[in-house]
């Protein structure tokens, strides 16, 4: 055969190879070194693990799909850190499983949203958004105020973080890694969660956004 | 990082562009044995494959875009460790801690990195300090005269209270009217600029059903509260509740003005004025008493700044004076 490409272009199989060896680069070459990188390891001084409550509510902030409409992720620009705050950095990440960054703003960032509005605010606002914000296009999440939480899963999310976080969470004196939640935190864990409804754990979570630096 | 990464990142980036260029020269090279132009032997549907060559044009951009890469890598930061000849990048990333960002913006600026992000601040902040210095130089009464002070202060406003206290300032259920004379916790300027500085933790109204004796007791305290403003009540049930506001006087001030009428900053509002911040419908009230309430104004000293927060201090103080 004189023509070499004929190889390829005859071969599905030989293509589909060639093409997965192609673009991997990419991938190797942005993605894979930052999963050894100090600055994508490392959190954040300030950075503490959410508590069981605000656990809770990240998981509903989740399966409500927040994160469709609301970013976490405030760029290095400065007409962003003037409305949001300090940019966000790697490090105030790394203990997100799945990482909430987003990618679609039709509401604001709330990457720093924490201690903003008062939990008054977030209550009315979650109820009935128009009612605060007249011009808002949010809808109401009226349920979170009926939906109590049982807390069954809860210890098991917070020693799932522990295994998931196992290489990145902050060090102790001597350089031994502490994990995120304690024996007692583990334990306490349905306690604190248990009767609470999902609009108290959701503000919660909302309330601990961007904590680390600010 | 290391220097592994930074070697794997720089081969694999350098050999891919290396790569891009050989297989164009391979498929520039006429190796299907077929004269240029004539047929491959391939037809269907009557149309038939013609050996032609790669179009000059696009060949010569292909190759551009190659140069183009390697410029690229040459001034901005790509190849693993090596920075690139202009000293850029987008912002300081690695920072730990809000002194770090500090402390990465004066080394940066010592160094002679060109960081995007601490241009753009200094770029601002060399436009808008001095106007904000003038403004701080000033007292808030005098801000509250300076029209143009009082825009900024307004869209200052807007973008960050409007949430809360409405884009007119006139509040809402649970969030207070600035634009009236009734203030919580003081409407003095000074009051004002602590208010918003530090925020208000209302030292919060507990929940009274149990210590008055459940509902009748409720609804005896709040047929006296409304009637302090004046409203028609039951004269019976106000009557009861009289002897019961004792309790409440400890905040609300023995004839119920409030505690910024007393000049302690508990944020007990005024209950003769009949300006209700959580409702002023007898139902509202009494859920007021019985439940409590616990309102929370946050602080925005590190959030917007002191210069800012005594702009908008002047604007919100402006609100209430005509």
């Amino acid at each position: 055969m004189i023509n070499k490409h004929e190889k390829v272009e005859k071969s599905v199989g030989l293509f589909f190879i060639f093409t997965i060896f192609a673009i991997s680069i990419g991938g190797l070459v942005e993605i894979t070194p930052l999963f050894f990188q100090k600055a994508t390891t490392t959190p954040v001084d300030n950075l503490r693990p959410y508590t069981a409550l605000e656990m809770e509510g990240r998981d509903i902030y989740i399966r409500e799909g927040c994160n469709v409409c609301h970013s976490q992720m405030i760029r290095p620009f400065r007409a962003e850190t003037e409305r949001y705050g300090h940019y966000s950095v790697a490090g105030e990440g790394v203990w997100e499983h799945p990482h909430l960054w987003g990618s679609k703003r039709t509401g604001p960032d709330l990457a720093r949203v924490g201690g903003r509005y008062s939990d008054d605010w977030h209550r009315a606002h979650l109820l009935d958004p128009r009612s605060v914000v007249p011009e808002s296009n949010m809808p109401s999440f009226k349920w979170l105020a009926e939906n109590t939480l049982d807390g069954e899963l809860t210890a098991k999310k917070l020693s799932t973080f522990n295994f998931l976080t196992r290489n990145r969470s902050h060090k102790d004196e001597q350089g031994n890694a502490i994990p995120l939640y304690s024996e007692t935190d583990i334990a306490g864990a349905k306690k604190a969660v248990k009767g609470k409804t999902e609009m108290d754990a959701l503000i919660a979570y909302l309330q601990s956004l961007g904590h680390a630096l600010k | 990082m290391s220097s592994f990464w930074s070697i794997w990142i720089t081969v694999l980036t350098l050999g891919t562009l290396v790569g891009c260029y050989l297989l164009l020269r391979w498929c520039l090279k006429n190796f299907a044995g077929v004269e240029e132009g004539a047929s491959m032997g391939h037809t269907f549907d009557g149309i038939e494959e013609l050996n032609n060559p790669l179009p000059k044009w696009w060949s010569t951009f292909f190759l551009l875009t190659i140069i183009w890469g390697f410029g690229y890598l040459l001034l901005y930061p790509g190849l693993g460790n090596f920075e690139g000849l202009l000293g850029w990048k987008s912002s300081n990333q690695g920072i730990l801690n809000l002194s770090e960002s500090k402390a990465s913006v004066a080394n940066a600026k010592e160094s002679g990195m060109l960081v995007q992000y601490d241009r753009e601040v200094a770029a601002a902040d060399e436009k808008y300090g001095p106007i904000f210095e003038a403004y701080a130089a000033q007292s808030i009464e005098t801000l509250a005269g300076n029209e143009e002070a009082l825009k900024v202060g307004q869209r200052l406003f807007l973008q960050n209270c409007s949430q809360c206290h409405g884009s007119d300032a006139r509040g809402t259920t649970g969030f207070p009217d600035l634009t009236d004379k009734d203030w919580l916790y003081g409407g003095s300027p000074e009051m004002i600029k602590a208010t918003i500085m530090h925020g208000r933790k209302a030292n919060g109204m507990m929940a009274w059903s149990a210590a008055l004796g459940g509902e009748q007791g409720v609804k005896e305290v709040a047929a006296f509260v409304l009637s302090l403003s004046g409203r028609e009540v039951d004269t019976t049930a106000a009557e009861a509740g009289k002897v019961k506001f004792a309790m409440c006087a400890a905040c609300h001030g023995p004839e119920g003005k409030g505690s910024a009428e007393m000049g302690i900053p508990l944020g007990a509002p005024n209950l003769t004025d009949n300006v209700w911040l959580y409702g002023g419908s007898p139902r509202a009230v009494e859920t007021s008493i019985a439940n409590g309430r616990a309102g929370v104004m946050p602080a925005w000293d590190k959030i917007l700044g002191e210069q800012k927060v005594h702009v908008i201090s002047a604007y919100v103080y402006s609100l209430s004076q005509n």
